[in-house]
């Protein structure tokens, strides 16, 4: 008998090139197969593993595609009504300052119905950090426009395309925060490379250091995808995603500490 | 330390007894009839002395969320508005019925609806004792009619939010929040140092990771949850109820009122009795869970049963529930933020004696 090889044999310590993060639970994933929220998901946790966070971090789940959120990270978590992911983060940091607290919120969550918890939490300065996942519609309900939609793109709610004088303009958010005194970090990255990935984790490794200052709101976009609600394929979603979105969305930081002139002051010390 | 006199307003009641009940946090919006809440929990700065965090939100729906999330750090937090300020607060009251949180929520009660008055009323009944928000879910909810029971109810609040993991409400309402009595105040208590075991605190290698959520897409599952909230509804019930009586033992005339209404009824008992009318007072304490069973033993000898509420007759159902057609039951209220009379209160009491 010829000596064969299977799987078994290549299963070794010095071949480990890639694993499951530690604290990703073993819940299967319930996203659209090329949706950017499995890959978030897995930065958020690698980098809560890597810092050591897994004991402090409390995370603020919305409502949204994400909503489910905590069944995979295997932290803390508090579920928030729609919009209301950074009033919660409010009162947990303020009554656990020593936590590391952080919501995550899609673009309907945050910059339609939260739109004000948004604008304020940023304002006062709140010192958690806000992962805000933008792919301009409304996923989990359909495909519905989000107030992020682009100009003429067709949903299930604009049908015809997003009408700029009917339907209002993308609201780009994240520009608006950075211009706010309490926000401390304000960066937009992507997940739709490799290439992305790996700046996307490099800048949310820094907001998590950045938020351990105590020093202001964090505030991380990123420009994601929906293949089942664009109606593409997760290839087509990814290049559309760089031709359509990201002219509108450019990607880098709004905000970074060096630039910041204000001092804050909502530290109870 | 010892019990402590002074001479109060309700609502500034409300936030020293916050303080002293070792509350952990105060999240709150202004509004008209209890900013004084709100602005004498800022200058008494408890931060300071207590550690108790005070924090003005942008709005009632950030506030009752902040409340959420302070809440399921296992933190003792409490929100205070008025009626339409608790109208905005409702979807997030739903969501912490939900999640099974502890909290207090007072309302200090204005006319409505819509922007209404600012004068007292107690047109928010429904909407305190019936649910309020969406879902199948009730508040505990307390009424107090006096100065010294806004003071006594914070405590009291927090105590049964937590032995219940439910929402607390003190109904109360712009006449209690806004006069001036003398009230004893309770010693301080300490912030407590400990939270309950399901509170969100980071997850240690030692136990499984809390999750707060009212979440359940499982219909199975789902139900289960809503059958232990009507068991656990089902216990207050049971439990809890608490009410006062003022001259019920021999009445033939028995007037059913909370808060501001039951300080006019007792004046109104009185100037019955001096008329030879046999009349009594039954003032609900606990508005959820209602003394239903108490009110039905006294409808026994009764001739006449009045709800007496600044509204349009909102308790008038728990009352007619409560007596099951066995008594005539009527209602006699003030609204738009008059407060009843108790002259008023006895001349409705006689027209209906002689069949008006």
């Amino acid at each position: 008998m010829a000596e064969t090889t299977g799987i078994k044999d290549y299963i070794k310590p010095e071949n480990l090139v890639y694993k499951k993060t530690g604290i990703m639970t073993d819940n299967i994933l319930h996203y659209c197969p090329g949706c950017g929220h499995s890959t978030m998901h897995r930065i958020i946790a690698e980098i809560i593993d890597e810092e050591g966070l897994q004991s402090e971090a409390i995370g603020v789940s919305p409502v949204g595609c994400s909503v489910f959120l905590y069944h995979y990270i295997d932290i803390d978590w508090q579920e928030a009504a729609h919009g209301r992911a950074p009033a919660l983060a409010t009162a947990i940091k303020r009554l656990c300052p020593d936590k590391f607290v952080f919501t995550y919120q899609g673009d309907g969550d945050l910059a339609a119905i939260g739109t004000s918890e948004t604008i304020h939490s940023c304002n006062r300065g709140e010192n958690f950090l806000i992962v805000f996942i933008n792919n301009g519609i409304y996923g989990m309900t359909g495909g519905q426009m989000a107030p992020t939609t682009l100009p003429g793109m067709k949903s299930t709610t604009s049908p015809y395309g997003r009408d700029t004088r009917q339907m209002g303009f993308p609201l780009k958010i994240t520009d608006i925060v950075a211009t706010l005194p309490g926000t401390y970090y304000v960066t937009r990255q992507s997940v739709h490379t490799p290439a992305n990935v790996r700046k996307t984790k490099r800048a949310l490794r820094k907001a998590v250091q950045y938020q351990k200052l105590n020093k202001g709101t964090c505030f991380v976009e990123i420009v994601s995808n929906c293949p089942s609600g664009w109606r593409m394929t997760p290839v087509e979603a990814n290049k559309w995603l760089e031709e359509n979105m990201l002219p509108y969305y450019p990607l880098g930081d709004l905000k970074t500490p060096s630039e910041e002139t204000s001092q804050k002051t909502n530290n109870p010390e | 330390m010892e019990r402590e006199l002074r001479l109060m307003k309700g609502n500034e009641a409300v936030a020293e007894a916050a303080i002293r009940a070792g509350a952990d946090g105060y999240f709150g919006y202004p509004i008209t009839p209890q900013s004084e809440i709100l602005e004498y929990l800022m200058e008494a700065n408890p931060y300071q002395t207590t550690g108790m965090v005070v924090l003005q939100a942008e709005s009632e729906v950030a506030a009752i969320n902040m409340v959420y999330g302070g809440a399921a750090c296992g933190k003792k937090v409490l929100t205070t508005s008025s009626s339409p300020g608790i109208s905005l607060m409702q979807e997030g009251i739903s969501y912490i019925a939900g999640a099974e949180l502890p909290c207090l929520v007072v309302n200090v009660v204005r006319g409505g609806p819509g922007l209404g008055t600012i004068q007292p009323a107690q047109s928010d009944y429904f909407q305190a004792v019936k649910g309020g928000g969406h879902g199948d879910y009730h508040l505990i909810v307390l009424a107090p009619s006096s100065v010294q029971e806004m003071a006594d109810f914070v405590g009291l609040g927090f105590d049964l939010a937590f032995k219940y993991r439910n929402p607390v409400m003190i109904l109360s309402d712009g006449a209690i929040g806004q006069m001036m009595e003398k009230v004893w105040l309770s010693p301080y208590r300490e912030r407590s140092k400990t939270v309950p075991d399901w509170a969100t605190t980071g997850k240690l290698p030692s136990r499984q990771r809390n999750i707060i959520t009212s979440l359940e897409l499982n219909p199975e599952r789902q139900e289960e949850f809503n059958r232990k909230l009507i068991n656990k509804y089902n216990e207050i019930k049971e439990k809890e109820v608490r009410y006062e009586e003022f001259q019920c033992e021999d009445a033939e005339y028995l007037f059913v009122a909370y808060g501001t209404s039951a300080r006019v009824c007792q004046k109104s008992v009185q100037i019955a009795r001096n008329e030879g009318l046999k009349a009594g007072l039954l003032r609900p304490v606990t508005l959820f869970p209602f003394p239903s069973e108490r009110i039905g033993t006294l409808s026994g000898r009764a001739k006449i049963i009045l709800s007496v509420e600044m509204s349009s007759g909102q308790m008038l159902e728990d009352v007619l529930l409560s007596v099951n057609g066995e008594v005539p039951v009527y209602h006699f209220g003030r609204m738009g933020g008059i407060v009843t009379t108790p002259e008023e209160v006895v001349d409705f009491l006689k027209l209906k004696i002689m069949g008006g």
